[in-house]
């Protein structure tokens, strides 16, 4: 099913007599396979409205993200969640499009500064399970009229609705960049080191180690990239030597491969994605399965570990606070972290209001 | 304002009732006597009031989870509280209910500056969080204007913002996880220390879910580090539409200030004979800060300085020093409290595209003349988030209707161009009847399913955020 429009979804679900795929650009093949029919949305493409001035722009769900970044590009503006691309790490091809960066709730490093892209979703409109349209949120940046079904429906993975549209915030680009680097630091030091960073006054916009080297990026004016990477280097030298890395094209290349987690593309066996405080991150790094390898993003609040295929890396970790997502692999586990008992129950009860016939990429987060 | 019909049933079972609660809890912390539940008759709104059944005041999560339990099994209904500085009647009351009070909790449970994060009892002001930390160079950042007085569990129910979310984002974008009593007693933990959750985004839904889902005891909140300072620039305007277009020019420049803040004449006026700021007299005014190092703040001054000057300003002043940058924010700080001093007024939170600032400014002002009564415009003009303050008397019978009526109006009007009704105070019962206008009823039926699941019976603070016929069978059920 391709539908053309929103009307013409609402019909599809409608029609349905059995489970349905719903599908962006089929880049992102996370969570249990769907039974059904495949219903991609890529029919309902293009941006609805673009006011650089108000910082929003509206988009159909099955738009790629490319055109949307080009667009902005123009206006030297930028999705500033920085959305990683999953093609390399999970060898897919096809066209990534912003209904499934929604859907996934797809963030890269500078989350951890401006937030995700839940954090950045002002607006959605979807068909539900029983083929209505709806809408909740809109195009202004502040909102809290009615309940915040934007939120909801960013990470559900589609099985609460389709998206026919999403409403983004975005932000300017920033004149220039540096990255300071340190070398041959231990998970322990290399989170102590960021964790220093990002309690400092020098707003910094991406903390990432890859097993070896610890990267920090700072943004923003010539002058002040300056003034905070010199504040940097001194604040930092207490980790070991710290390089400064001005060149703003090779910093940017190097945060598009932490954002694309190529440190572990050539990596065998399962990849695990877990969202973690950045304290508990280096106990966690160690008691990681022999023969694995990881990166830490976000300070140490994510880590990306390719371990042995087949590990339960939950069971094998034990009890951690966090929240861990298998990406990538064999191991016969649930993908999203279980849920207690009365959460499981909440989710299980919004499901079926959303989707009665429970037809929606029926146990893809199961 | 319209409020369901009390449930005489309810109000003739009291003493029942107080003494199920007065077994959970200690007896000073169930206040049923009618002169001392007054205190709870209403919120920030204060046009309306009711006294409740009677007020709770528990000191744990576990006395919450009791309250609730007995509530849900008697089917009382139940308005949780923060500090009542709700300007919507999100705390209001209806004879038949439980006040549930969280100002006992206000402990500071975990502090982590490596993690940046700190976890605290709802019942803490919004101001004591930045308290806290701020020794060690730390703060909260979402800021609404009552932080000395706001609790962290009506932040969290309304979802609030403040001057400075242009850059730091709301309540929802700093909050990692809570602890949530459900309305059968069940105690959930959502979220924590750590980021993005996978599964379904329930915290994103609770955010801004005005108590209508569970009431949050304990929350976990991102705290940052203080900038090195921070510096206001004032500009004055001859035209609404030409500080908007500044406005516009300066995010399309990549500055991105940490607040642009627009006032309007009426509003300068007040405002400037209450605190004496030195503000120019002109039709528009705006306060734009920006954040850094010394130098940093210079380099993005000039940018927004150049800009402002393609707009031939009537005035444009820069702080040097703190002092100037005192009084470049006393005006705008007293904005609200002049108004007070001259008037009773209604402040409406709208929310617009800032393109769409002057026609709505126009709008307003063909309003005022409409309906005969004057309003000044003070907001936050990075986020469109709109602070008409209407001007009526309310000792003067009818203006209060009147006034209702021109705000509803405006709304309507922010609505019409792209915008919401609330973009910060949330929807309560002030703007729960005007809830068709944005939406449809597929829409609101979508909304009033998240609290079937979390809430099948309809108790917690339901007479609000829905349109009460709308909600009238849940309700009854």
């Amino acid at each position: 099913m391709t539908p053309r429009n929103e009307s013409e979804v609402a019909a599809a679900i409608v029609e349905s007599t059995g489970p349905v795929r719903v599908m962006g650009g089929g880049t992102r093949p996370i969570g249990r396979p769907v039974p059904g029919e495949a219903l991609s949305v890529a029919g309902l493409s293009g941006i609805s409205l673009y006011e650089p001035g108000a910082l929003t722009l509206v988009a159909q769900a099955g738009t790629p993200v490319a055109e949307i970044e080009a667009a902005l590009a123009k206006e030297n503006q930028r999705l500033a969640f920085e959305p990683m691309d999953h093609r390399t790490l999970l060898g897919t091809k096809g066209t990534p499009t912003i209904g499934g960066i929604v859907a996934a709730n797809v963030s890269g490093p500078r989350r951890i500064a401006v937030g995700a892209c839940r954090d950045f979703l002002l607006g959605v409109r979807f068909v539900d399970g029983a083929g209505q349209i709806v809408k909740n949120g809109g195009r202004v940046m502040k909102n809290v009229t009615g309940y915040d079904l934007v939120k909801l429906m960013c990470g559900a993975y589609g099985t609460l609705g389709v998206l026919t549209e999403v409403s983004l915030k975005v932000l300017p680009r920033t004149e220039t960049q540096a990255s300071l680097i340190l070398h041959d630091a231990t998970p322990e030091q290399a989170v102590a080191a960021m964790s220093a960073a990002f309690g400092s006054p020098f707003e910094v916009t991406g903390a990432a180690h890859d097993g070896t080297e610890t990267v920090i990026r700072i943004e923003g004016f010539t002058g002040s990239v300056a003034y905070r990477a010199g504040e940097l280097k001194k604040l930092l030298s207490a980790f070991g030597p710290v390089d400064v890395l001005d060149d703003a094209e090779a910093s940017a290349a190097r945060w598009r491969a932490m954002r694309d987690v190529t440190p572990l593309t050539k990596a065998d066996g399962d990849i695990w994605r877990i969202s973690v405080r950045p304290s508990a991150a280096p106990g966690m790094i160690a008691g990681l399965p022999s023969g694995s390898t990881y990166m830490m993003d976000w300070g140490g609040g994510l880590i990306w570990a390719a371990v042995p295929a087949g590990t339960d890396l939950r069971t094998h970790l034990g009890d951690t606070s966090g929240h861990m997502t298998l990406i990538r692999g064999t191991a016969d586990v649930p993908t999203f972290q279980p849920e207690a008992a009365p959460l499981a129950a909440l989710s299980a009860g919004l499901r079926a209001k959303f989707d009665p016939n429970g037809i929606l990429n029926k146990g893809i987060m199961g | 304002m319209e409020m369901p019909t009390p449930n005489a049933a309810i109000i003739s079972r009291k003493a029942q009732i107080v003494e199920r609660l007065r077994e959970v809890l200690p007896d000073d912390a169930v206040i049923d006597d009618v002169a001392e539940t007054r205190a709870y008759e209403c919120d920030g709104l204060s046009a309306y009031r009711c006294p409740p059944l009677c007020a709770v005041l528990p000191a744990s999560t576990q006395e919450v989870s009791a309250v609730l339990k007995i509530c849900h099994e008697l089917d009382i209904p139940v308005v949780p509280r923060g500090s009542g500085t709700s300007l919507a009647g999100g705390a209001m009351p209806t004879a038949d209910a439980v006040i549930l009070g969280v100002a006992k909790l206000n402990d500071v449970l975990e502090t982590s500056y490596e993690d940046r994060m700190i976890r605290v009892q709802t019942g803490r002001t919004n101001l004591s969080v930045t308290g806290a930390v701020e020794t060690d160079g730390f703060f909260y950042a979402p800021d609404p204007s009552s932080q000395l007085a706001c609790a962290i569990a009506g932040n969290i129910a309304m979802n609030s913002g403040g001057a400075h979310c242009l850059k730091y984002g709301v309540t929802t974008n700093n909050l990692l996880g809570v602890t949530m009593v459900m309305m059968d007693g069940t105690v959930v933990e959502i979220g924590g220390a750590h980021l993005d959750s996978g599964g379904l985004d329930l915290l994103g839904v609770i955010c801004g879910s005005e108590g209508q889902l569970g009431v949050v005891t304990e929350a976990t909140l991102r705290i940052l580090h203080k900038p090195e300072g921070a510096r206001p620039v004032l500009m004055g305007f001859d035209s609404s539409e030409v500080a908007g277009a500044c406005v516009s020019d300066i995010i399309k420049a990549g500055v991105l200030p940490v607040a642009i803040e627009f006032m309007d004449r009426p509003c300068i006026e007040v405002c400037e004979a209450f605190a004496k700021a030195g503000y120019p007299m002109c039709d528009a005014l705006l306060i734009v800060e920006v954040e850094g190092s010394e130098a940093e703040i210079d380099e993005q001054l000039e940018k927004i300085i150049a800009i402002a000057k393609t707009h031939n300003p009537v005035e444009l002043r820069e702080a040097k020093n703190a002092d100037e940058a005192g009084r470049i924010w006393l005006g705008r700080k007293s904005a609200f409290g002049a108004m007070g001093q001259v008037n009773d007024y209604m402040c409406l939170d709208g929310t617009i595209p800032v393109s769409a600032l002057p026609e709505v400014l126009r709008g307003i002002q063909d309003l005022s003349k409409k309906f005969g009564l004057d309003v000044g415009n003070v907001f936050h003009a990075g986020d469109g988030n709109m602070h008409p303050l209407i001007l009526y008397n309310a000792n003067k019978p009818g203006d209060l209707e009147l006034c209702e009526e021109m705000g509803a109006e405006i709304l309507k009007l922010c609505v019409k161009v792209g915008g919401c009704l609330t973009g910060e105070h949330g929807v309560g019962i002030e703007k729960r009847d005007l809830m068709n206008v944005q939406f449809d009823p597929v829409d609101l039926e979508a909304q009033m399913a998240v609290k079937d699941v979390f809430d099948p019976k309809w108790l917690l603070n339901p007479a609000k955020v829905f349109p009460l016929e709308t909600s009238q069978t849940r309700r009854a059920a």
